[in-house]
């Protein structure tokens, strides 16, 4: 029973919060809501005991992605209400697509639920009944699927020196210090000694 | 009790609230950006069902690499944001044309 209600609360607690991702006049509170749908899409997928992918799901997104989206929303300088301009205009014809989408959808789940479609036939990977989620899935993860894990990881890495290569830019007119030529300076090359003339100028 | 059709009907309204999501604020790109993460949160819902109703553990293995692309798309999305921003001074992309393609 509490399984049930709490189903229920998270799933209207993360659709309504997705509903207001896309219709929240500020970005700054976009992605504030986006926060709110991850953390309950993270508490249903703890309520069907995946709670490897739950945890990850509030490390990765809540705690970097989310991060992230923040950042950039807060340093650019952006108008928003000019980039609002088209909203109103699209809602009708976005709902009316929204809406054969969703019926659609749901036309296919409930063929999925009259068996038209024959699944489990093969598990690649059957769910240990006497290990927890995150000891499987590390079990999983370190030997069959250590190739694929690898890729994910060398994928993180393109994508971390892609961002880095993108933004990095080299300023021109500011002042830096440049350490190897201030040790190549020598004293000769900097110092003149004169033996300055009564009644005249120094020579520049 | 709940069932697979449960989740399935949480994740397709997810994925179509992203679609509709990225349909409205065609303009701004952050705003897209962020549907995109909805829908990949959906993909990544429905994985997860699947994966525990019919107790096979590979597809949350799969939600695992779909969320790493989707971090790895959320940076560099942003990269490029941060850069279209630096030279054009808006991010309004429904006319973006400098690449004349």
């Amino acid at each position: 029973m509490i399984q049930v209600i709490s189903f229920y609360i998270f799933a209207a607690i993360l659709l309504a919060s997705a509903a207001m991702v896309i219709f929240a006049r500020n970005p700054v509170h976009s992605v504030l809501w986006l926060i709110v749908a991850f953390f309950n899409a993270a508490a249903l997928m703890v309520l069907v005991g995946a709670e490897f992918i739950a945890m990850l799901l509030v490390i990765v997104y809540v705690g970097a992605v989310a991060v992230l989206f923040l950042f950039v929303v807060m340093m650019l300088d952006i108008d928003f209400a000019e980039l609002r301009a088209g909203f109103m205009r699209n809602l009708p014809l976005g709902l009316l697509l929204a809406i054969v989408l969703v019926v659609e959808l749901l036309l296919g789940i409930g063929a999925f639920r009259a068996g038209a479609v024959e699944l489990g036939g093969a598990i690649a990977a059957a769910t240990p009944a006497d290990k927890p989620n995150i000891e499987a899935m590390g079990a999983l993860l370190y030997t069959k699927y250590v190739f694929l894990f690898e890729t994910a990881g060398l994928i993180l890495l393109v994508a971390m020196v892609g961002a880095i290569v993108l933004t990095h830019r080299q300023r021109k007119g500011i002042f830096v210090q440049d350490i190897s030529s201030q040790n190549q300076r020598r004293p000769q090359d900097s110092v003149r000694n004169v033996n300055q003339p009564v009644g005249q100028g120094v020579e520049l | 009790m709940i069932g697979i059709e449960h989740y399935l009907v949480v994740s397709s309204i997810l994925f179509v609230m992203g679609v509709l999501g990225i349909f409205l604020n065609r303009k701004n790109v952050i705003i897209i950006l962020m549907a995109i993460e909805l829908i990949l949160l959906s993909v990544n819902i429905n994985l997860v069902a699947f994966s525990a109703f019919l107790g096979d553990l590979v597809g949350q293995v799969f939600a695992m690499f779909v969320l790493t692309v989707a971090a790895g798309e959320a940076a560099i999305g942003l990269a490029i944001l941060v850069i279209y921003f630096r030279g054009r001074g808006t991010i309004a992309v429904d006319d973006v044309n400098r690449m004349k393609g």
